[in-house]
């Protein structure tokens, strides 16, 4: 008896793990064919992308399409940009989106619901829909720096940066979070006599890991993956982020190799940012069980 | 020891009275990514700004994908560089909205280039271009030698009839995956480029030219409406296909998988590379006699230039046969005047590639020129799309000859 | 809440006037220009004056008319038949130079139905482009919110187990949200090749040559299909990953009490798991269906709207008018009326799922 449960244990163990092996597979297979192919010639690429040999490493392997993407465009100059807009966007917005959400759900306000209804709505427009206008907007904008007082925002980073702080949806994110936290806790500080900068920083914060690293996620992607606006806003190679650079590699025929390359290059801090997340994210889940 | 210094402070004093009166004109170009093309374009500049000390030309380069979107934002945001280069058929479009200025260079300078790189728009030259573009029908002598085919030439090409009769015996014969090769998955301009000069051997055009106020009849009349016919036929007879892996544009003739191509000069040395024996014909007379597309990048003064005429000085500089002749052979195009192709090998008569000059200068036709163009190059685009995956022929045209008429209207007539 | 201890209008402000006056610049004023903006003639690139229309452009968009038609018949009044079907005469000879119905002119035929009898009835409209991406983007939303939403909960469902390794797991089902759409779309742009894609020859060889190869972009039946399946596998990680910080914020006492009971499997989740999701459901519900409206990037690399305008969307209408056929007033027309539809559903949406209180 106890040998057949400890089979059937084992067995259903066995099933478990080759579900999530099959699932991820699902999920991992082109990205397994892009890093393969960034090895291989282009021509064999696109021959092994027929077939299975499109996830092993065989045939003529080498880094040479790294090198001649290197060569084809300033890789390392598009990446700095990217990841430098945006890092400062997203710690920028988690500060002003998280008060704002805050300040939304905790704080008693004149106007705050017909704000809120306000800035709700604003989450369903798309960018590329006020993308002229907005153009014809920065580009007539003053800006205060080391020379002085100068119009126009063009070939800068605070273009690419300002504009993209605050959105509908991040505030919604941590009006939605902030909502399931005990009030009682608040009013109970409040009540001690605990300034609204203390709640804010001692009491809310702490227990807003999980949606601090999701607001954080969802910022990333959309940051990194700008391409209509910052084409709009530089004209200078030296502004230009990572997929206004991914038109470098389509030319009349394309480098299939190199496209690899640099995806798979331009896809690694992305990876890095979420696996850092992770961690914390779990942490601080683990941690507050705050809900219920 | 002070005479040292003497002449020391002497050189620091004339260089920098020389970067005072230096002035600086921006430029644009669209090369960015291709590593030949921007060595060429900044030997031109270096040569130029080493050649005088009135102006000292900086480039900017751009993806060519994004090279337009990027002029028309800067225009929006009033940040146009003095040099700008401009695709052929756009010219008219942005000289039109005045994004550039007449160029003032000496019509004699220009007298011998080929037609297709003079941008004309309203009666004055906007741009001017190093090189042209021709696109030509590529096969191999063997595969004409095997289907018994005629090689047709520049007085005689083929006929409607021959040219189908080719497609049918390269059908029959098995031996590719498809007769002919037109390149459909190169979307955008490749379309209006490359097909439509097949409409305008049929008689018709995208939009008529005695005017440019309407596509009524052109692109929806008779002749209109066989091409279409003829068009949709290519694919579903199974001729060619309607959707392409671009992997297939990029090496499927030289993988044998098509008999024929047409495709552009800028492509034949792979070719010839591929095969020892491939031949490049001119394009079939539907008739109303044989047409292919010209015109390619040229450069132009922005409206907004300061210096124009500094602009204008670099433009000419850069007119020279013997840019016209690096470039050629760098990316392998067409030069603009018959003295340069004389210094390119691939182009000097007798030379491998000296047919496309040839088609360039007798066959070549401009696509429509007006401001007008932009928009209906993305309509003519989705029409042969839609007809290749078997829309109704004369419903799919006439909607286009409307959206385009419907445009020109809304723009009262784009000044002509 | 409301208390003399939480009432601040100082505080209130202080701290939602920064994300307030950013949006209020760079998203609401702007959209205000395009709301402005579709009321005239204005073209991205021109020199002619502005000059207000009124709805014109709306009325070219929308413009929706019917007409019935009865069936050819031949000189001893039989129908005259085509392809075995009755053939009615051409809406072209209806909106062409046509002196009887000049509110016809331009129209093109959408789609047509019968009620019975011979008479057949065509919808024409001004702008069928249009209309078939709007048809398209409902299609989309209406598949993909709600199978998203549920492939995501039955991901979090199954990576919340306590098993070795599965930050593994949970890892690699995240992954594709973090590679670029635009990056995914050219990947699946491969894989979906109609001749020699991967997904061709994986399908050929597990049903041992039995599934023909499929055109799966090239072919106006499937190509919708095969977005909306990448669409899904893109994102469907992110929800996921939401759905797993609502699971683990369950009072893990509550299960535990649900297991004294003996209460079975589907018990537990039907009255313990699902009601400690609710906010965790309006929110990915909301999500979801506000990124699926902006459908876009996934069209611009993969079909250009086609074959046939099967994968035409409202957010690549409103761009490819816009920036490609420089109409920025019809573009910015397409984005209001995007904003209605939206701002509508997701009204209902909110009154749907309202707190009964």
């Amino acid at each position: 008896m106890a040998m057949i449960s400890a089979d059937n244990r084992g067995l259903r163990l066995a099933t478990r793990y080759a579900v999530l092996v099959l699932i991820a597979l699902i999920f991992v297979f082109p990205l397994v064919f892009m890093v393969m192919s960034s090895l291989k010639p282009s021509q064999q690429l696109l021959e092994d992308s027929a077939n299975l040999r499109a996830f092993l490493p065989v045939g003529d392997i080498s880094f040479d399409n790294y090198t001649d993407a290197f060569r084809r465009a300033p890789v390392a100059t598009f990446v700095f940009n990217s990841v430098l807009v945006t890092g400062v966007t997203v710690l920028l917005s988690l500060l002003i989106c998280s008060a704002a959400g805050f300040a939304f759900v905790f704080v008693d306000w004149k106007g705050r619901n017909l704000l809120l209804a306000v800035l709700l709505a604003t989450l369903i427009l798309p960018f590329e829909t006020i993308a002229i206008p907005m153009l014809l907007m920065v580009a007539h904008l003053p800006w205060i720096g080391m020379e002085g007082l100068t119009w126009g925002w063009l070939n800068s980073y605070r273009v690419q940066i300002i504009p993209f702080i605050a959105d509908g949806l991040t505030v919604f994110l941590f009006v939605q979070y902030f909502k399931d936290l005990p009030g009682e806790l608040i009013e109970a500080a409040r009540v001690e006599g605990a300034s609204w900068g203390q709640i804010y920083r001692r009491i809310v914060m702490p227990l807003s890991g999980p949606i601090l690293a999701t607001a954080a996620i969802l910022k990333f992607l959309v940051m990194y993956n700008q391409y209509l606006w910052p084409l709009m806003v530089t004209q200078e190679e030296g502004y230009r982020p990572v997929m206004v650079g991914l038109q470098y590699f389509f030319q009349l025929n394309v480098a299939w190799g190199e496209v690899m390359a640099y995806l798979s290059l331009i896809t690694v801090p992305v990876l890095a940012f979420y696996l850092y997340l992770q961690k914390a994210f779990i942490a601080s889940i683990a941690s507050t069980g705050v809900k219920g | 020891m002070t005479f040292m210094k003497m002449a020391a402070s002497a050189a620091v004093l004339a260089w920098a009275s020389a970067a005072q009166a230096q002035e600086t004109l921006s430029m644009w170009y669209h090369g960015a990514g291709n590593e030949v093309e921007l060595k060429l374009i900044n030997e031109v500049i270096s040569d130029f700004n080493a050649s005088q000390s009135d102006w000292k030309v900086e480039l900017q380069s751009f993806p060519q994908a994004a090279y337009n979107d990027s002029v028309v934002a800067g225009a929006l945001a009033g940040n146009l560089p003095d040099i700008l280069d401009v695709d052929g058929p756009n010219m008219p479009n942005w000289a039109w909205a005045g994004y550039m200025q007449p160029l003032p260079i000496d019509e004699s300078k220009i007298a011998s280039f080929l037609p297709g790189t003079k941008g004309i728009w309203d009666g004055k030259l906007y741009s001017i271009g190093l090189w042209d573009a021709a696109v030509a029908l590529v096969t191999r002598q063997s595969t004409l030698d095997e289907l018994g085919l005629r090689k047709p030439t520049v007085e005689q090409p083929w006929t409607r009839d021959e040219f189908m009769a080719a497609l049918d015996a390269a059908k029959a014969a098995g031996k590719w995956e498809y007769p002919l090769d037109l390149g459909m998955a190169w979307t955008g301009e490749w379309y209006p480029y490359a097909f439509s000069p097949f409409l305008q051997s049929f008689g018709g055009d995208i939009v008529d030219r005695s005017t440019y106020k309407t596509a009524e009849g052109a692109l929806n009349g008779d002749a209109a409406l066989a091409f279409g016919e003829w068009w949709q036929g290519l694919f579903q007879n199974g001729y060619a296909q309607a959707t392409q892996d671009p992997a297939d544009r990029d090496g499927g003739f030289a993988a044998g998988k098509y008999a024929f191509s047409w495709n552009g000069n800028w492509a034949a040395l792979g070719a010839l590379a591929a095969f020892e024996d491939t031949v490049f014909l001119p394009p079939p007379d539907f008739g109303a006699g044989p047409k292919i597309g010209g015109a390619s990048w040229q450069f132009g003064v922005s409206a907004t230039s300061k210096h124009p005429e500094g602009a204008a000085a670099f433009i000419e500089f850069a007119l020279q046969d013997k840019y016209l002749a690096a470039f050629s052979n760098g990316i392998g195009l067409i030069p603009a005047t018959p003295t340069a192709s004389e210094m390119v090998d691939n182009y000097k008569s007798g030379g491998p590639l000296a047919v496309f000059g040839e088609y360039s200068s007798k066959m070549a036709l401009v696509r429509p020129v007006t401001p007008g163009y932009v928009v209906q190059a993305k309509v003519f685009e989705k029409a042969l799309a839609d007809i290749a995956n078997g829309a109704d022929v004369a419903a799919t045209l006439d909607a286009a000859a409307d959206e385009i008429n419907a445009d020109i209207e809304k723009n009262g007539g784009y000044g002509h | 809440m409301a208390s003399k201890f939480t009432v601040s209008n100082r505080t209130g402000w202080l701290m939602a006037g920064p994300a307030i006056l950013l949006i209020a610049g760079f998203v609401i004023l702007p959209f205000f220009l395009a709301i402005g903006l579709s009321f005239t003639n204005q073209r991205l690139v021109s020199p002619n004056p502005t000059e207000f229309v009124g709805l014109s452009n709306y009325r070219q968009l929308l413009g929706v008319a019917t007409v019935t038609l009865e069936p050819l018949r031949d000189d001893a009044g039989a129908v005259v038949m085509k392809d075995g079907e009755p053939e009615y005469p051409s809406i072209r000879s209806l909106t062409r130079n046509n002196p009887d119905r000049p509110d016809l002119a331009g129209m093109r035929e959408w789609f047509s139905f019968s009620l019975g009898g011979e008479a057949k009835t065509f919808v024409l409209a001004r702008d069928v482009v249009f209309m078939k991406a709007v048809v398209n983007t409902f299609i989309f939303v209406i598949v993909v919110a709600p199978v998203q939403a549920g492939l995501a909960l039955g991901l979090a469902l199954l990576i919340n187990q306590r098993l070795r390794g599965i930050n593994v797991f949970r890892a690699i089902y995240f992954m594709p949200v973090v590679v670029s759409i635009v990056v995914v779309s050219l990947l699946w742009r491969l894989i979906y090749d109609g001749q020699s894609g991967l997904l061709n020859n994986l399908l050929d060889a597990i049903s041992f040559g039995l599934i023909p190869p499929v055109n799966w972009l090239g072919d106006p039946s499937t190509a919708l299909g095969a977005i909306i399946a990448m669409s899904i596998w893109q994102a469907v990680g992110f929800q996921m990953v939401i759905w797993l910080s609502g699971l683990q914020t369950i009072s893990p006492t509550l299960y535990e009490a649900a297991a004294i009971e003996g209460a079975s499997k589907w018990q537990v989740f039907r009255y313990v798991t699902w009601p400690g999701l609710r906010n965790t459901a309006v929110l990915i519900l909301i999500v979801i269906t506000m990124q699926a409206f902006g459908l876009f990037a996934q069209i611009d690399v993969m079909t250009n709207g086609g074959p046939l305008d099967s994968t035409q969307t409202i957010v690549f209408q409103a761009v490819e008018r816009g920036y490609g056929k420089q109409d920025i007033s019809g573009g910015s027309a397409i984005s209001v009326i995007l904003f209605v539809i939206v701002l509508s559903i997701s009204l209902i949406q909110r009154f749907l799922t309202r707190e009964k209180s």
